[in-house]
């Protein structure tokens, strides 16, 4: 939250000017819901925290080969030929199904509408138009400031512009590409291992603070002769300002001793060659995989409480060795097979995402924390911009919710949508991490109903 | 501005009778408009490393990425007058800063770089550190350091420097809080109270020198521009054009039209551009930065050095190679060393101009086999200015997918695109000028057949029928909307936003000027940057509504294919 908002602001006003203006309604904010659900502590007796993150791939699924509708919800998930590497993970995730994007006559944007609706709540007027907050925003802003970052943002696919978190069309980070510089960023030298003994607040950090803060308040003369469109831009370079100085105060602080968190070894460089192919499917599969690794023992050291990562971008600019057309352009331009029923190559990157979303719950699974694992403290919203890429169709976009979250989400279900707006599987993504919102979207997409079945 | 009121003076009647005083005053006089609000745009990467450049050299290192700018309008340009800095923005900044920094007062540099010694290392000193502050400061901010500025700068440098016993410690941490200010990284349009103005504000000496530096050498002002400034001229016509005329004359200036052209031409795409290596072996990474290298040098060279016109730079045989391009070119080069040297492609050879070279003809393709439909969309909405409208949302695809007759060329693939009618709409704009480009594949290597089948690629460019691509090369020549729309765009540059409404008439004027000129892009570039338009302010605007109108009628586009 901006921390230059006057401070006579109540929540419910700061939270609707955040979510862009729609028509938002909150409940009591219930902080206690940060904090991990099971009582489960670290063994140094801090309470494990419930982190919140975003995996996107690009292009949907394949129709009928993904996974098995259901006309009820209720438990029990039957995973197709397409998502068959998710099996062993039927119990740590939710599967959403046949939730709809109305768009109340507004154009599809196509493969961007899909992903701003479902992450924003609100329906783009423009192509490139993100009208809202993304979600992940809205719950850092709950569960992101006593951090070293509020938020992470990673892709795999190697364009850092193609990261699906912003405040609006222009507030929009980019994502980390290289893994090195990645995890030079978390375990540069600014990296305070919590498990070390001997922990010695740096002078220099403490002088780099007080020089940065000075600096800060000798330009803040400027504000008074802006219009207030600049005012606004000023504004976010202050919040952005804070979010070092907070980097810089956490350095001074010794961090709780923490077992889970062990520091990776730092990966090597990419050659020439390797730069040359980032986006062919196996290197996009490799890369991801060492970035999961960073990343995910950044959460388990506490470094950030919200990650985003990109697995594909909603172009899904990649491609397979020796074929001709990116899997976005197979989307269209593959001739369904007669035989088979479905376009096979597309249907290769389509099972290539479902293993990377595998891969990704592994990595996170396999870090002990408290008496389970990193998994269990977390919350994965896992999506993508359409249902059915050849058609450009947006009703029916699949969304995953995975992990324990801190033992606030039941696992294993299968949701109807029944036609209900998509938007409300992120207003109950919100309330299980603790933002106060009762209402969340804009137009046909504002709903106020969360999705009970799978609340503990 | 001088030549604008010499034209006003003369007038249209006696301007034949004066013809030898000035031809370029024969044209109209430059139509009054009322200007944008003041400004404030983000550097950009390049800006970022050219200040830092010349105000430090060219051996100080800047590794890290800065957060991407939002393509606004067709240009970066624009997109930097909405851009924020995000928290892990400026994280890359402050770490970019204390880099930098620290290799200014490393002791290879702090000699030359730093402009007196301490009177002891070990400790604080005031008036160097306020030395140095105040000849550097002065560049990064454009502009003389406030007293108040130089304060904070010198105290927090004394601080650090009695803490670590180190003076230079103390300058590198003050030049780290300089390099993060929004004075440093934004370019901000001050205002000073103006009577004569509408607005009654105009912009201050020091900010019209930042508008003009970073136009024409795309940097930071020198010190004769700063002190034209501090002396009042730019707020005379003489004094502007005194400056413009020298800053063109510099060899600055070909770097200012280089950034100008990367924009423009969407280059930037050249940082995710990949090919498939089975399918084009040729391809390797050092090729493609050859190739926008080769585009850039040529455009640079023609418009600049030959100041020759530019609607030429389409048809022009003469470029620069090396023998990464000798190679995809089947040419050969004479450096041993494999460095950059001119070559004119022969008379009867397929290529001419810009877009037959691998630099748009590799940009613009899949990246396993050309795409008539990218290129064609390229020049519709960057050469041309004209907008393909989006895709719509609701394609059947299977219309075009016919297992039974297989397309061999993509004349065959796209043919079926522009029978659906709601395909047809877009098709219809970018492929029959795609398909002239089809002789070269998706690396712009020459081949005269696909699949077996013998590539066709006749067209037409707006009812001008071309057999080839130097013919649709030499359409684009003669097309009135390659100068119309190179004009909107640069003034659109220059001012970091598309030109409001009253400024219509004056890009037809600066239009016509332009043709007068036999499009000299110089001239272009002088009479944009010695006109009132471009320094033209009114009072802010102090609803933030305006923030997200602006936003939704910026025509921001996801500038991808369907």
């Amino acid at each position: 939250m901006s921390v230059l908002l006057p401070s006579n602001k109540s929540r419910r006003q700061m939270l609707r000017s955040m979510m862009g203006g729609g028509v938002v309604s909150l409940t009591l904010p219930f902080l206690d819901c940060l904090l991990n659900a099971n009582g489960t502590a670290l063994a140094s007796g801090a309470p494990i925290p419930t982190r919140f993150g975003t995996w996107y791939w690009g292009m949907g699924h394949t129709p009928d080969r993904a996974v098995k509708p259901k006309t009820a919800t209720g438990p029990g998930i039957e995973f197709l030929d397409e998502t068959k590497a998710l099996i062993p993970h039927k119990d740590k995730l939710n599967y959403f199904g046949n939730f709809n994007m109305p768009l109340d006559g507004r154009s599809n944007y196509t493969h961007f509408t899909g992903w701003v609706a479902n992450r924003t709540g609100s329906a783009p007027e423009a192509g490139g138009d993100i009208p809202a907050p993304t979600l992940d925003l809205l719950i850092a802003d709950e569960i992101g400031k006593g951090t070293r970052f509020r938020t992470l943002d990673v892709s795999s696919v190697g364009i850092s512009r193609e990261n699906y978190s912003a405040r609006n069309t222009y507030n929009r980070a980019a994502a980390e590409v290289d893994p090195v510089a990645l995890y030079d960023r978390i375990y540069g030298p600014e990296f305070a291992d919590p498990n070390k003994a001997d922990f010695k607040p740096d002078p220099e950090v403490q002088l780099r603070k007080s020089v940065l803060s000075a600096f800060t308040e000798e330009t803040k003369d400027y504000m008074k002769t802006l219009g207030a469109a600049d005012k606004q831009r000023m504004d976010q370079y202050y919040t952005s300002i804070r979010e070092i100085e907070n980097q810089l105060a956490l350095q001074l602080t010794k961090p709780e001793p923490n077992e889970a968190c062990v520091v990776p070894t730092r990966p090597g460089e990419l050659g020439s060659q390797a730069v040359a192919k980032v986006r062919e499917m196996d290197s996009v599969v490799e890369t991801h995989k060492v970035m999961t690794k960073i990343l995910a023992m950044a959460v388990a050291c506490n470094q950030t409480n919200v990650f985003n990562m990109v697995f594909t971008d909603n172009f899904a600019n990649v491609r397979r060795v020796g074929e001709t057309y990116t899997h976005h352009l197979l989307t269209h331009e593959e001739v369904v097979d007669a035989e088979k029923g479905y376009q096979p190559l597309t249907y290769w990157f389509n099972e290539k995402s479902m293993e990377g979303m595998a891969t990704f719950i592994d990595i996170i699974d396999s870090i002990p924390e408290g008496e389970g694992t990193l998994l269990d403290n977390c919350l994965i919203f896992a999506s993508t911009e359409t249902n059915y890429a050849r058609l450009h169709t947006i009703d029916g976009v699949p969304v995953y919710l995975i992990g324990g979250a801190g033992g606030r989400m039941k696992q294993g279900m299968y949701v109807v949508g029944g036609g209900d707006p998509i938007t409300r599987i992120g207003l109950t993504t919100m309330q299980i991490m603790g933002v106060p919102v009762q209402t969340w979207g804009t137009k046909s997409l504002q709903t106020s109903k969360p999705v009970s079945e799978i609340l503990v | 501005m001088l030549i604008s009121k010499v034209k006003r003076y003369l007038g249209q009647a006696t301007c034949v009778a004066f013809v030898t005083i000035a031809l370029t005053a024969c044209g109209e006089s430059e139509p009054q408009t009322g200007g944008a609000p003041p400004d404030m745009r983000r550097l950009t990467v390049e800006q970022y490393r050219n200040v830092v450049h010349d105000v430090f050299g060219e051996h100080i290192e800047i590794a890290s990425r800065f957060e991407p700018l939002i393509r606004t309008d067709g240009l970066f340009a624009v997109g930097a007058s909405n851009a924020l800095i995000t928290p892990s923005g400026f994280e890359k900044f402050y770490n970019v800063a204390r880099s930098v920094a620290g290799q200014v007062v490393d002791e290879d540099n702090r000699a030359v770089l730093v402009p007196c010694a301490p009177v002891d290392m070990a400790r604080a000193d005031d008036a160097c550190s306020r030395q140095f502050f105040a000849e550097v400061g002065r560049y990064l901010y454009r502009r003389p350091l406030s007293e108040s500025e130089m304060e904070t700068a010198v105290s927090a440098a004394n601080e650090v420097a009695d803490q670590f016993d180190d003076f230079y410690a103390g300058i590198e941490f003050g030049l780290t809080g300089l390099l993060v200010t929004p004075s440093f990284l934004f370019i901000i349009d001050e205002t000073e109270a103006d009577s004569s103005s509408s607005s009654g504000l105009r912009l201050t000496g020091y900010a019209k020198a930042a508008r003009l530096s970073f136009l024409l050498w795309n940097s930071a002002p020198d010190d004769m521009l700063l002190k034209a400034a501090a002396a009042g001229d730019l707020h005379t016509d003489k004094g502007v054009e005194r400056q413009v005329e020298r800053m063109i004359q510099s060899h600055l200036l070909a770097r200012g039209v280089r950034a100008f052209f990367e924009d423009f031409l969407d280059l930037e795409k050249f940082e995710t551009l990949e090919k498939d290596t089975i399918i084009y072996p040729a391809y390797t990474i050092n090729a493609a930065n050859s190739a926008k290298e080769q585009l850039l040098r040529t455009i640079v060279d023609h418009t600049v050095n030959q100041d020759a016109p530019y609607p030429e730079i389409f048809t022009t045989r003469s470029t620069f190679i090396d023998a990464q391009l000798g190679r995809i070119y089947r040419v050969p080069v004479t450096r041993p060393d494999g460095g950059w040297e001119a070559y004119e492609f022969p008379e009867d050879d397929v290529r001419a101009g810009i877009l037959t070279q691998m630099g748009f003809l590799s940009l613009f393709s899949h990246p396993g086999r050309s795409s008539a439909t990218l290129r064609g969309k390229a020049v519709r909405e960057l050469l041309l200015c004209q907008k393909v409208p989006d895709p719509p949302g609701d394609v059947d695809f299977s219309l075009f997918n016919d297992p039974d007759a297989p397309s061999r060329t993509a004349r065959e693939r796209l043919t079926a695109h522009s029978t659906v009618p709601s395909c047809a709409g877009c098709h219809k704009l970018t492929d029959p000028i795609g398909l002239g480009f089809e002789q070269f594949d998706g690396i712009g290597q020459f081949r005269v057949a696909e699949q077996g089948a013998m590539i066709d690629v006749s067209g037409n460019l707006d009812g001008n029928e071309f057999g080839d691509a130097k013919s649709l090369a030499q359409a684009m020549h003669d097309s009135p909307s390659v100068p119309a729309c190179l004009t909107n765009q640069l003034y659109s540059y220059a001012a970091g936003r598309a030109p409001e409404r009253d400024e219509r008439e004056f890009v037809r004027y600066l239009e016509s000027e332009f043709a007068e000129s036999g499009y000299s892009l110089k001239v272009l570039l002088r009479d944009i940057a010695t006109s009132d338009a471009f320094y033209a302010v009114t009072q802010p605007k102090n609803k933030t509504e305006d923030v997200r109108a602006a936003s939704l009628n910026s025509k921001t586009k996801q500038e991808r294919g369907s």
